[in-house]
């Protein structure tokens, strides 16, 4: 008998660590991403300290390889979720691997944005955060969006190594029952699976980043 | 309505100082549009964009107004840039609103209500001609009428001022024409005093009361623009004019354009027309004069402001042709006379 129910909460398990994960990494890489961004030597908040330092902490976490980063972090994922197994334990270090990526990513998308729109902006009297809210996130929207899709993808990935040490979710399902059971019929549905979500994302990413575009190539 | 006062501009390198703008003395009138012309690298740029101080000035003062800008807070600087429109080379609309939302922006950033907004961009929709463009986005209009955008967005605010950067260095040369229009409405309807700079004499021709030109950092010749171009004092301004208004032989017969009288040959001068003159026969006076057959070349007449001048090449051949009493008798009548060369008499001109 095929497990149809294991599958699908094995499914529903990978795509609420993988939400979770994603806006929990979103609300704090974002605005870093802008600190970052604003703190830049001749930027809006110019504070070149401040910058290399945020900077220094993204190339640090960003260095350390996920499955590392996710042993490493046990001690605070028990005292953040009081369990370092689980879906809810594997949130904490899927976080943590996606916050510099987001940060870095909104850096990138804001310093594409054209230095005559704050220059406009503060010829028309705005104050910084007026650029900040008003200008620099509308206008980089279109990026930000697409950096977004990358990281949710990129967290279908390694919320599957998640799954290796206990984390649940479709990874956990393909180590044991297709690896250690030798079950190919769950390995192959599994990956179906995480392909279709992957596709599902980007086409969504996509259609996304398109629509705030406007027209914009 | 704008004063500059001995403005300084110093840029400090490791091992220099740069400086970019020196002791500038600049005062506009309110209600006249007054323009700044310079070659790139002449620190116009630098220059208007000290008068909104999005560049400070290493010392001088400001006043745009009645207000003095070098002396405000950063409050109250950023409630006196509301007064002072700016329209740029490169338009600088929000890629992410439409052509309404873009107007609104200074509106917004000022906390104005939405029916406020509206009772104000409406008209402005109107006057830039942009009323069936106000939902499309920027990427789905052409470089002029981003540009209405722009100076419909720099309007909003019902400034004193307008600031205008190169407003019309990216647009094709008809555009430019119907840009240049739309601010001198602005001026005569809503008595806006706008300062421009520009590369462009023909932009100072088009739509500039008074200009001045800014050299090395150093604001060279100030002048009310037809004496400006009748009358231009320095050889730069007299570089710019003639750039503009110049003409040239055709490259047939200069080729074979000779220094010195010769046998068989006959002269070609080059004739400037001034206040006055433009108006009057004196072609055909000094052909009857004379017994000359004059052969036009190249001829310009322009027209700045209420000034006409105009700028001619003639080739005079006759039997025994005097050129001297010919030349004189047209000095006498104020045309400035320049003999270019002379041109063999078997040369089809």
């Amino acid at each position: 008998m095929f497990p149809m129910t294991l599958l699908f909460s094995a499914t529903l398990e990978t795509i609420y660590m993988v939400f979770v994960s994603g806006i929990v990494a979103t609300l704090i890489g974002l605005p870093w991403g802008i600190v970052l961004y604003a703190s830049r030597k001749g930027n809006i908040f110019a504070h070149p300290l401040l910058h290399q330092i945020l900077a220094a902490i993204v190339n640090i976490t960003r260095s350390i390889p996920f499955i590392i980063l996710m042993i490493a972090v046990i001690p605070m994922t028990r005292v953040l979720v009081g369990s370092s197994i689980g879906t809810n334990a594997a949130i904490v270090p899927l976080s943590l691997c996606a916050m510099p990526f987001i940060a870095r990513i909104v850096e990138n998308a804001l310093l594409e944005v054209h230095r005559g729109l704050i220059e406009a902006a503060t010829a028309m009297g705005a104050n910084a955060w007026q650029i900040v809210c008003k200008v620099l996130i509308p206008e980089a929207l279109p990026g930000i969006v697409n950096g977004l899709t990358l990281t949710v993808v990129s967290l279908i990935g390694y919320s599957a190594m998640a799954g290796a040490v206990g984390g649940g979710g479709l990874g956990d399902l393909a180590i044991r029952y297709g690896y250690q059971r030798f079950d190919m019929r769950i390995m192959f549905v599994t990956i179906l699976i995480i392909v279709l979500l992957v596709q599902a994302v980007q086409l969504m990413g996509d259609k996304l980043a398109k629509w705030y575009a406007h027209g914009k190539s | 309505m704008i004063t500059l006062e001995h403005l300084y501009k110093n840029y400090i390198t490791s091992r220099s100082t740069i400086t970019a703008l020196q002791d500038i003395n600049v005062q506009v009138h309110p209600g006249e549009i007054f323009g700044i012309i310079g070659k790139s690298g002449a620190g116009k740029s630098t220059l208007i964009r000290c008068v909104n101080l999005l560049e400070r000035p290493s010392s001088g003062r400001i006043t745009v107004a009645g207000a003095e800008l070098t002396a405000l807070s950063a409050a109250a600087l950023r409630a006196a840039r509301r007064k002072i429109g700016m329209i740029f080379q490169h338009f600088n609309l929000l890629a992410s609103r439409t052509v309404y939302d873009n107007i609104a922006l200074p509106l917004e950033l000022a906390g104005y209500t939405r029916k406020q907004m509206s009772d104000t961009i409406v008209p402005l929709l109107e006057l830039t001609h942009l009323t069936d463009k106000k939902t499309a986005y920027p990427a789905q209009l052409s470089g002029g009428q981003k540009q209405r955008v722009a100076i419909a967005r720099a309007l909003a605010s019902k400034p004193q001022v307008l600031l205008s950067d190169e407003a019309t260095s990216a647009l094709d040369p008809e555009t430019t024409v119907t840009i240049l229009q739309l601010l001198k409405n602005i001026r005569d309807t809503l008595n806006v005093t706008i300062l421009l700079i520009t590369h462009e004499m023909s932009v100072i021709k088009s739509c500039c009361d008074r200009v001045a030109i800014l050299q090395d950092g150093e604001l060279i010749e100030e002048n009310e623009v037809g004496e400006f171009f009748t009358h231009p004092k320095t050889d730069i301004a007299k570089n710019f004019i003639a750039s503009s208004v110049l003409q040239h032989l055709p490259a047939a017969i200069e080729r074979h354009l000779l220094a010195l009288e010769q046998v068989d040959t006959h002269p070609v001068l080059r004739l400037w027309f001034l206040q006055g003159t433009v108006t009057q026969p004196i072609i055909s006076e000094i052909s009857q004069q004379f017994n000359l057959h004059i052969n036009i070349l190249q001829a310009n007449v322009e027209y700045i402001k209420n000034h006409a001048m105009g700028i001619m090449i003639i080739a005079l051949r006759g039997e025994n042709i005097k050129t001297e009493p010919a030349i004189r008798y047209l000095k006498q009548r104020g045309v400035k006379v320049e003999v270019m060369g002379y041109v063999p008499n078997d040369i089809a001109v």
